[in-house]
């Protein structure tokens, strides 16, 4: 507990405006250290495997492909990073995704109802799944371990009493879209998908839009923004990015039905965590829960909120998967539970809370989810892809400590 | 000096038990203790005082082994030969025990368990021998006066029998040096009775005794010498009686004295007057709290107090006194149990039942503990400068409620980045990587953009160097210049005099004492400060 404080760093402070661009970007380098690390181990997987691959893994129909074949690990990531930014953990989610895939099943397949309605009351069901676990979690301060716990048996249960033991299928075509549909094509023939191009103009405008709207806020508060040449170079490699997803996508059938629900929980709960009173306060919850309550935190309140919202998202999850298989069968979402948490640790999550953000547990996951593809294509068999994405794991989070005890304290 | 005794010169026939000598040590930037002396004689209850800070924790750290022989400076001698500790256990295999103030049973072990934790009685073969633990806890037990089975669980006794224990546990260690912080400070009066009585049984049976403690009546009630420390040195070792049967000679104004005798080494900044009308801005009527734990306790008793606007008034008490204990509960009954008691603030009765209450009516509370109750050490400046305010951070226009606007809050955080002079390249940086005065100035930051009318400084100075110390009273001076009703919670006695335009006393729970300015001295405020209840 030193009290001196490093004179380089007051040097720094004194000349703010006129700082260079090479201090700038170290200094968002570092302070998102871990993210921007997952970041360039995501590209450096990709690159790996596609020459491994001899080019397969970004072919159009592979890309698709892997989308759809991660969608519900990538929605159940996004939830359990909020939940142990929290502070907490979530091991019911997998029986969770088994439990609403049955009752989809049994609203949709035994008693003929609207595929649109079932959705809906599938997510309520979730919803009401996560009250439950969050009344105990928050209110009676049950460890989220035990709660979840708890809940990952009673739902794995509770699947197999609904489902009689046995898989029910098959389901209508529009629920089965959830997960393996795209959205229709429309307009002329060209060579790519037309709405899939629509769509990515649109993205590429909005996120130029955002990024433009951001440089004059911050000039008007006086905060110093990137430098010009920095910042066009931001915004070229951007729209850079987006236009060949976009391409890739459009050369094949289109964008995914699930991707598109994916990039609004991305957009949705991204900005939520970010700058949403309620998002600052599940990061202040995770940092240090005394202090966040004596800065007037209602920590009950978000921590039930938390696990609301993880019910909702293991809702999804499992309709989507249960529309992939085709069936609600009572071994949906085995270690699904774990997968997500994986990802959210890969990610940049931090055993203690307090720490990560919801783009990083999409990256999480798709470092998982290129892992396993890549493995398949190149055919390391499933105990090898088992052992590698352990050690990942391990190397990630094991990074990640490396790094904090550098910063001391 | 009338009253001094050299422990040195005088040394009994036996010599003495323990000559710790010229002992210094530093922590990083800070020195803790420099060039002290103590001597303890056999059969001998030593009592050692200071404010708090003023190195009694470290020098028993260093008599126990906390701080092992090589990490200070000076010479340690027991029963007559150097010793180099390296760790407790070295220490108590030489019979040098502590008790520290935090007791350290198991809570869910028996007693006759806890009695031997460490220092097992096995059987040849390793296994626990149940008899013999059982028949020498029963024995141990008998000698400090407990009447409980030694199967009985400790947590089902109350902390008054589970000090005892802890005397019993050294006596188990073959004690021969016994240290005792604070031994009474979490006891009732009763309690503390039972207790100081089998220190001085102890004694009678030739066990020397160290006895680090706050409350004077009881240091002349027990001791035979008293050492006095401050600022890390040894001020003067004082004769409280002649022979263990004989009264005191000794007064509790001439220990004061010892403790408080320098001369104001820090500097303030001149008080910058309020302008505005001196209304009352806190008024808390007949608070009471209890312990959260201990319900028998009241750790706040009918406490009542004003704050005017423009208005710095402190609160002066030694350890344990209630000080945190009332602000904390004041705050939202953020601590122990609320039994009665009123809060006003401008003249309002005001629901301070939460936190968000609390701060909604116009309270700040700026803890004593920063890292554990301040800040979120792993965010950055701005999201803790934020945190108490973020429903004001909302992007402009319909739809902005519930929402945070960053632009908006960076340029708040590096406002005060600048007017606080808080040391960092920008106000993304972690918080936990800023040094102890620059977090001072994060959470202070982070309470005056929450725009209280009353503003509860808990050790605001508390681990922070004097340059700090120096910017943050220039901080408070200002917010009472702006009308902010400033209660100003310490340790340190010139800071309260430095500050403050009243300082009220508590000990024990209750108010002793309300002194203004002019009449404040550090004798007049420590002689409230060490009365004892009744």
């Amino acid at each position: 507990m030193t009290t001196t404080t490093t004179p380089p760093r007051d040097s720094a402070a004194a000349p703010s405006p006129s700082r260079s661009a090479r201090e700038l970007l170290l200094e968002s380098a570092r302070a998102n250290m871990r993210q921007y690390g997952m970041l360039v181990a995501l590209a450096f997987i990709v690159v790996l495997f596609q020459i491994w691959t001899d080019g397969t893994l970004l072919l159009p129909n592979n890309v698709s492909n892997l989308i759809q074949q991660n969608g519900y690990i990538l929605i159940l990531a996004i939830g359990m990073m909020i939940v142990i930014i929290a502070g907490h953990i979530d091991l019911s989610v997998g029986s969770l995704v088994a439990f609403v895939g049955a009752m989809a099943a049994v609203m949709m397949v035994k008693h003929d109802m609207p595929w649109v309605l079932a959705l809906v009351l599938c997510l309520l069901i979730g919803a009401v799944a996560g009250a439950w676990q969050g009344f105990f979690i928050a209110y009676l301060g049950i460890p989220s371990f035990i709660v979840t716990l708890a809940g990952m048996l009673a739902f794995r249960g509770l699947t197999q009493i609904v489902l009689e033991g046995q898989s029910l299928a098959p389901f209508p075509d529009g629920f089965q879209n959830l997960a393996k549909g795209f959205i229709p094509e429309m307009g002329p023939y060209t060579q790519y998908h037309n709405p899939t191009l629509v769509l990515g103009l649109a993205a590429v405008v909005l996120l130029l839009l955002r990024e433009w709207r951001g440089r004059k806020r911050q000039s008007a508060y006086d905060l110093d923004p990137l430098p010009t040449g920095l910042w066009v170079a931001k915004c070229v490699a951007l729209t850079a990015a987006v236009t060949a997803f976009t391409l890739t996508l459009a050369s094949f059938h289109g964008v995914p039905v699930v991707m598109l629900v994916m990039c609004g929980l991305l957009i949705l709960l991204g900005y939520v965590m970010r700058n949403a009173v309620v998002g600052r306060h599940v990061y202040a919850l995770g940092g240090n829960k005394a202090a966040a309550k004596l800065s007037g935190v209602k920590d009950q309140r978000v921590t039930f909120l938390v696990f609301v919202n993880m019910g909702v998202l293991a809702a999804l999850a499992g309709c989507v998967y249960a529309a992939r298989l085709n069936a609600g069968t009572p071994q949906a979402g085995l270690n699904f539970e774990l997968e997500a948490i994986a990802a959210a640790f890969i990610g940049g999550a931090s055993m203690s809370g307090g720490v990560g953000t919801v783009m990083g547990a999409v990256i999480g996951g798709l470092v998982l989810g290129v892992l396993n593809n890549g493995m398949s294509l190149v055919g390391i068999g499933t105990d090898y892809q088992q052992v590698i994405k352990g050690l990942v794991l391990l190397a990630a989070v094991g990074f990640d400590v490396w790094n904090k005890r550098k910063i001391g304290r | 000096m009338s009253g001094t005794a050299d422990g040195r010169g005088s040394a009994g026939a036996g010599g003495p038990v323990l000559e710790m000598r010229a002992i210094t040590k530093t922590f990083p930037g800070v020195t803790a203790l420099s060039d002290v002396n103590l001597t303890v004689r056999p059969g001998e209850i030593h009592a050692i005082c200071g404010e708090n800070g003023a190195g009694k924790s470290t020098l028993m750290k260093v008599l126990s082994g906390v701080h092992p022989h090589g990490s200070y400076d000076g010479e340690v001698r027991f029963e007559g030969e150097p010793v180099a500790l390296k760790d407790i256990r070295a220490a108590e295999r030489r019979g040098i025990v502590i008790i520290h103030q935090e007791l350290a049973l198991v809570p869910y072990l028996s007693i006759a368990e806890n009695l031997f934790l460490g220092n097992e009685r096995t059987t040849a073969r390793g296994l626990i021998d149940w008899d013999a633990t059982l028949r020498e806890a029963a024995r141990l037990l008998r000698r400090v006066g407990l009447r409980d089975r030694p199967r009985t669980p400790v947590a089902d006794l109350g902390v008054g029998k589970q000090q005892l224990v802890e005397i019993a546990k050294a006596l188990a260690k073959e004690v021969r040096l016994l240290i005792l912080d604070e031994p009474t400070a979490a006891l009732n009066d009763e309690d503390s009775a039972q207790l100081l009585d089998l220190i001085l049984e102890l004694r009678g049976q030739g066990i020397a005794c160290i006895v680090i403690s706050h409350k004077l009546g009881e240091i002349r009630r027990i001791a035979d010498v008293v050492t006095v420390l401050r600022d890390g040195r040894t001020i003067e070792t004082l004769t409280v009686r002649d022979s263990p049967a004989a009264e005191p000679r000794l007064s509790e104004d001439r220990i004061i004295r010892g403790m408080v005798g320098r001369d104001l080494d820090h500097r303030f900044p001149d008080r910058t007057p309020f302008e505005g009308h001196r209304d009352i801005a806190l008024e808390v009527r007949g608070w009471t709290v209890r312990h959260p734990v201990d319900h028998q306790r009241k750790v706040v008793d009918d406490v009542s107090l004003t704050v005017r606007h423009g208005e710095i008034v402190g609160i002066a008490g030694l350890m344990g006194a209630g000080r945190t204990e009332l602000a904390m509960s004041v705050f939202g009954r953020s601590y122990g149990i609320y039994v009665s008691g009123s809060v006003a603030v401008d003249g309002r009765e005001a629901v301070t039942r939460t936190v968000p209450r609390a701060v909604a009516a116009g309270i700040a509370y700026v803890t004593e503990d920063r890292k554990h109750y301040g800040l979120n050490l792993i965010d950055s400046i701005n999201r803790n400068v934020s945190l108490a305010s973020l429903p004001g951070m909302r992007p402009p226009g319909p739809g902005g409620r519930g929402f945070v606007d960053e632009h908006h809050e960076r340029a708040v955080a590096e406002r005060y980045r600048a007017t606080m002079n808080i040391k960092a390249p920008t106000v993304l940086e972690q918080v936990g990587r800023l040094s102890g005065g620059n977090q001072q100035k994060v959470v202070l930051s982070k309470w005056i953009h929450a725009d209280p009318k009353v503003l509860i400084l808990d050790e605001p100075t508390r681990g922070i160097d004097v340059g700090a110390k120096y910017e943050i009273y220039t901080v408070v001076d200002q917010l009472a210049a702006r009308g902010k009703a400033v209660l100003l919670i310490s340790s340190e006695l010139p800071e309260l005099l430095g500050m403050c335009d009243r300082i009220y006393t508590m000990a024990e729970g209750r108010l002793t004492g309300e002194v203004p300015r002019g009449e404040a001295t550090q004798e007049v405020l420590m002689r409230h400060m060490t009365k004892d209840r009744g």
